[in-house]
């Protein structure tokens, strides 16, 4: 019952968001600290070479973390777009805009390792096969959504422009996530997936879920504070802010 | 420890360029994103105090 009885929405109201933000950002911080330390231990350090790739498969501690938060990011970001268009929730609408950056930028990551490990494995920085083109299109996608909301001035109206454009583009994230399945690319398939045993050894196993972790919380600490500044520049006229101030 | 020495490891069985560009260039994004951002909040809080100041004066 306690549970029921605890009122959700309070923290919808921007004032006690801002500040259970503040509260929240260290332990996010520190938490993705300590991961990336035993991440990169055990991923640079312990974990065996690759029969096949050699050292240069060590790239995937940085890969696949980042690949999966640029998908999940936008999800996420689509999400919180909706409900900020559908229920007219302020807040909801500024968190969607502090994901974008990020995922933008887990995109980039993303992509340019891919290139780096392509190189020394394919034989090229670049194809246009499937997998890598539909990311690409992640990447112009958060472009799209930053750019069409910094292009409206009144930033509710902006706010519901953009929640269109991000809700449509979340047709993308699945064919990124199958388009190794769908058709014949150059991109290897899942190495991890939930309905068969992954293809790794532990070792590497460990250090990328690790990894994919310590991603985790730097992308939750860096949206958090990126929508506490979202906050105070919109909020500015709240006597709250003022006396935060 | 899978390396024998220190320069094995920096080495990375030949692909150091590969290996290393990838780390650092992330490194950098991240830390460029992070000064950013805590450069956005000092330059918001600097203009929101001014302006509180101003409205209190008038």
């Amino acid at each position: 019952m306690s549970l029921l009885n605890l009122n959700w929405f309070k923290y919808a109201a921007p004032q006690r968001f801002y500040g259970l933000a503040g509260s929240l950002i260290p332990w996010f911080v520190v938490s993705g600290v300590i991961l990336t330390i035993i991440g990169l231990v055990i991923g640079l350090g312990i974990a065996p070479t690759d029969h096949q790739q050699g050292d240069s498969y060590r790239i995937i501690f940085i890969h696949v973390p980042a690949a999966w938060m640029s998908m999940l990011l936008y999800l996420v970001m689509a999400f919180w777009a909706a409900i900020g268009l559908i229920f007219n929730a302020r807040l909801a609408s500024m968190l969607a805009l502090s994901l974008a950056p990020t995922g933008a930028i887990m995109t980039f990551i993303a992509l340019w390792t891919g290139a780096v490990w392509g190189k020394p494995t394919w034989g090229t920085w670049w194809v246009w096969d499937a997998r890598l083109t539909t990311e690409l299109v992640l990447l112009f996608l958060y472009f799209g959504f930053l750019s069409l909301h910094a292009s409206i001035e009144d930033v509710r109206k902006a706010d519901r422009s953009a929640a269109l454009l991000a809700i449509v583009g979340v047709i993308n994230v699945p064919i990124i996530y199958f388009s190794v399945k769908w058709w014949n690319t150059l991109h290897q398939g899942a190495s991890v997936s939930l309905t068969k045993a992954p293809t790794m050894a532990t070792q590497m196993l460990t250090g990328m879920l690790i990894m994919v972790f310590a991603f985790w919380m730097y992308s939750i600490a860096v949206a958090l504070y990126r929508c506490r500044n979202l906050i105070l520049e919109r909020e500015r006229h709240a006597d709250w802010v003022k006396r935060e101030l | 420890m899978y390396w024998s020495s220190f320069s094995d490891f920096i080495q990375m069985g030949g692909y150091a360029l590969f290996v290393w560009g990838s780390y650092l260039v992330t490194i950098f994004v991240l830390i460029i994103e992070i000064a950013l951002l805590r450069s956005r909040n000092k330059a918001l809080r600097k203009t929101l105090i001014s302006e509180i100041r101003e409205s209190v004066r008038n």
